[in-house]
């Protein structure tokens, strides 16, 4: 592993001072330097990184107030009415979209998820357990424009005869699709967390007379109850967040959505509707960008929600 | 002891209890077994499902003809090698950046406010929304550089779309590495450069290639991204490796058929690209897991 001939003097655990003097550019004082600059390097990147963040907030941010100059606060948040050729730019529908699909996909996936998750991490033996895994797995890997193909070829027709309803795309279809690509996310997080309760725990239910049922429900899922919000907020992030699935089976159609089977948008699908067909320069484009923007800053409040959450699990 | 358990419970007032509560547990398991095998029946079903109306009918032709507007019979083959070439570009842009970020946060780092705070960043930027990412790549490349719609464009903010997942991956695996290696590494007189390489990465590969394989399937089927900053046309030449010419990759082209183009055959071309696209993030997670499970078998014995 390491080249026996390197007499590299005396070291510091991970500091490797140069101590004797040699040649000047002599083998010690390669490593040596080799040593600072990789660790530069290193900071560099993780520097980058970060700095990727801020760029995005602030491009999206400058680029997104702009509409402030021709559209007032209120109409922006407060209006319904989506028509930038008439000079309309209310962008409530597509937030009260974005938070309808949501909660929508949340309210089908989190049950069956949980369900799922008590299936994987107490039900089955450990064999089929490691066959099943990956299998959960291949699911997350399915591009999501494949899923929105299946959803408009495959669940768009179903809805279609069974509902009697002449076009069939909406928050119904898109909750259905959203729900199988999040699927896989909750229950596998909330499995590993189900999985990490000790083992006492549910011993110990079971030795005061408790069935299964009443221990993975009253003693397995409060224990992982804070893996388990970890899971369902970021299956939410990737609901609120996706784009290709939505926009293939919701219908794109800039109107309220009271109704479950009505075409509506989402602010995803409307950006990247009408991105593509927009001068830079317009208010229209300043619009669409502070719908980014909301996206980005929505995700980024789930994230601090989660470190709470995190560090709110250990102190338990 | 088990006949005083009988007599009690025959005593018990809440008898009448047990047995919803027996109940219960019967339906419960039963819903939960029908649930389970359903899901994984339907896991199963949906891939036969893409794959086998697709898959029967590939043809070279298709997979390298050059894609038509207006006549049948297009193929993909643009589409398709634009995918691997966007994909590999952004691949060697992520991967060294992301691993020496992630190796910073594991290795050097120290424990204070600040790097908390890196750490959120990395966490916050691997949860934005892909289509902030897209919206940036026009920012940037379109307007700021004025390149217009490119392969360059869209592989650098797929790069960045997966940039943090990468760090996060490598923090981890290098995190989990037993102590005793490092320090075993140490002992021997190796610089911190020389263990990281030499005893530490080689260590934390199964973690690193896993989330390697996670990112390659995520950036092959990734469309949101390359529709905004690499459009949906392609320069309608084979074997093009420019940097500047708009790159529509195979995942692009089944939403572009599927809902936009005008092709008669469009329902039949759309079967077959999401068939091959399947396919080959099937393969992907294959072939880069083989030498991990080859790995893990040698480690073991």
């Amino acid at each position: 592993m390491i080249d026996t001939s390197s007499a590299a003097g005396q070291i510091d655990l991970g500091g490797s001072l140069l101590t004797g003097s040699g040649k000047p550019f002599d083998r010690r004082k390669r490593l040596f330097v080799m040593n600072r600059l990789f660790r530069y390097v290193c900071i560099a990147c993780a520097a980058f990184v970060c700095l990727i963040l801020f760029l995005i907030l602030l491009l999206m941010f400058r680029t997104g107030v702009l509409t402030f100059g021709d559209v007032s606060f209120s109409e922006f948040f407060l209006s319904a009415e989506w028509s930038p050729e008439t000079e309309q730019y209310g962008a409530l529908l597509f937030i009260f979209g974005t938070f309808a699909l949501t909660l929508l996909t949340l309210m089908i996936s989190v049950p069956l998820s949980l369900l799922i998750a008590v299936f994987l991490s107490t039900f089955i033996p450990a064999w089929l357990k490691n066959v099943l895994r990956p299998v959960m797995d291949l699911l997350v890997g399915i591009p999501s424009v494949v899923y929105g193909y299946l959803g408009l070829t495959v669940l768009i027709p179903i809805i279609r005869d069974v509902t009697g309803t002449g076009m069939g795309d909406g928050l119904l279809a898109a909750a259905l699709v959203l729900t199988i690509m999040v699927l896989p996310t909750i229950s596998r997080i909330s499995d590993d967390s189900i999985s990490a309760v000790p083992k006492k725990f549910s011993d110990a239910s079971y030795a005061l007379g408790a069935t299964r049922f009443q221990t993975v429900w009253k003693v397995l899922i409060p224990s992982a109850r804070s893996g388990i919000m970890y899971a369902v907020i970021l299956g939410m992030a990737r609901a609120i967040g996706e784009t290709m699935a939505v926009v293939m089976v919701i219908g794109n159609t800039p109107q309220i959505a009271d109704s479950l089977l009505k075409p509506t948008s989402v602010l995803t699908s409307n950006i990247v509707m009408q991105i593509a067909n927009v001068p830079f320069d317009s208010t229209w484009n300043y619009a669409l960008y502070l719908m980014g923007f909301l996206l980005l800053a929505i995700s980024l409040l789930m994230i601090v929600g989660v470190r709470w959450l995190q560090r709110k699990g250990a102190q338990q | 002891m088990s006949k005083l358990n009988i007599t009690t419970a025959d005593r018990n007032p809440f008898s009448g209890k047990r047995g919803m509560n027996s109940f219960n547990n019967r339906v419960f398991t039963i819903l939960v077994w029908t649930l389970g095998i359903a899901v994984v029946l339907f896991i199963l079903g949906l891939l036969f499902l893409i794959l086998k109306d697709g898959l029967p009918k590939l043809s070279w032709s298709f997979l390298f003809g050059l894609p038509s507007e207006i006549d049948e019979g297009g193929g993909i083959g643009p589409a398709l090698l634009n995918s691997f070439y966007i994909l590999f570009l952004s691949l060697v842009i992520a991967i060294p950046l992301g691993m020496a970020a992630g190796i910073y946060l594991a290795e050097f780092a120290p424990d204070n406010k600040l790097i908390s705070f890196v750490r959120i960043c990395v966490e916050g930027l691997a949860s934005v929304p892909s289509i902030i990412f897209g919206l940036f790549g026009i920012a940037l490349f379109v307007e700021m550089f004025d390149l217009g719609l490119t392969i360059l464009g869209g592989a650098v903010s797929l790069a960045f779309l997966n940039l943090p997942v990468l760090t996060r991956v490598t923090e981890e695996s290098i995190r989990s590495v037993p102590k005793e290696l490092k320090n075993a590494s140490f002992a021997l007189g190796a610089t911190h450069l020389q263990t990281i390489i030499r005893a530490l990465i080689p260590a934390a590969m199964n973690g690193i290639i896993t989330g390697i394989c996670l990112v390659a399937g995520r950036a092959f089927g990734e469309s949101a991204v390359i529709i905004l900053t690499a459009g949906v046309t392609t320069s309608g030449e084979m074997w093009d490796f420019s940097l500047f010419s708009p790159g529509e990759t195979l995942a692009v082209h089944l939403w572009y058929v599927q809902s936009e183009a005008i092709v008669p055959d469009a329902q039949d071309i759309a079967q077959k690209s999401a068939a091959v696209l399947v396919f080959f993030v099937l393969l992907i997670n294959l072939v880069f897991r083989i030498p991990l499970w080859l790995n893990s078998r040698r480690m073991t014995r």
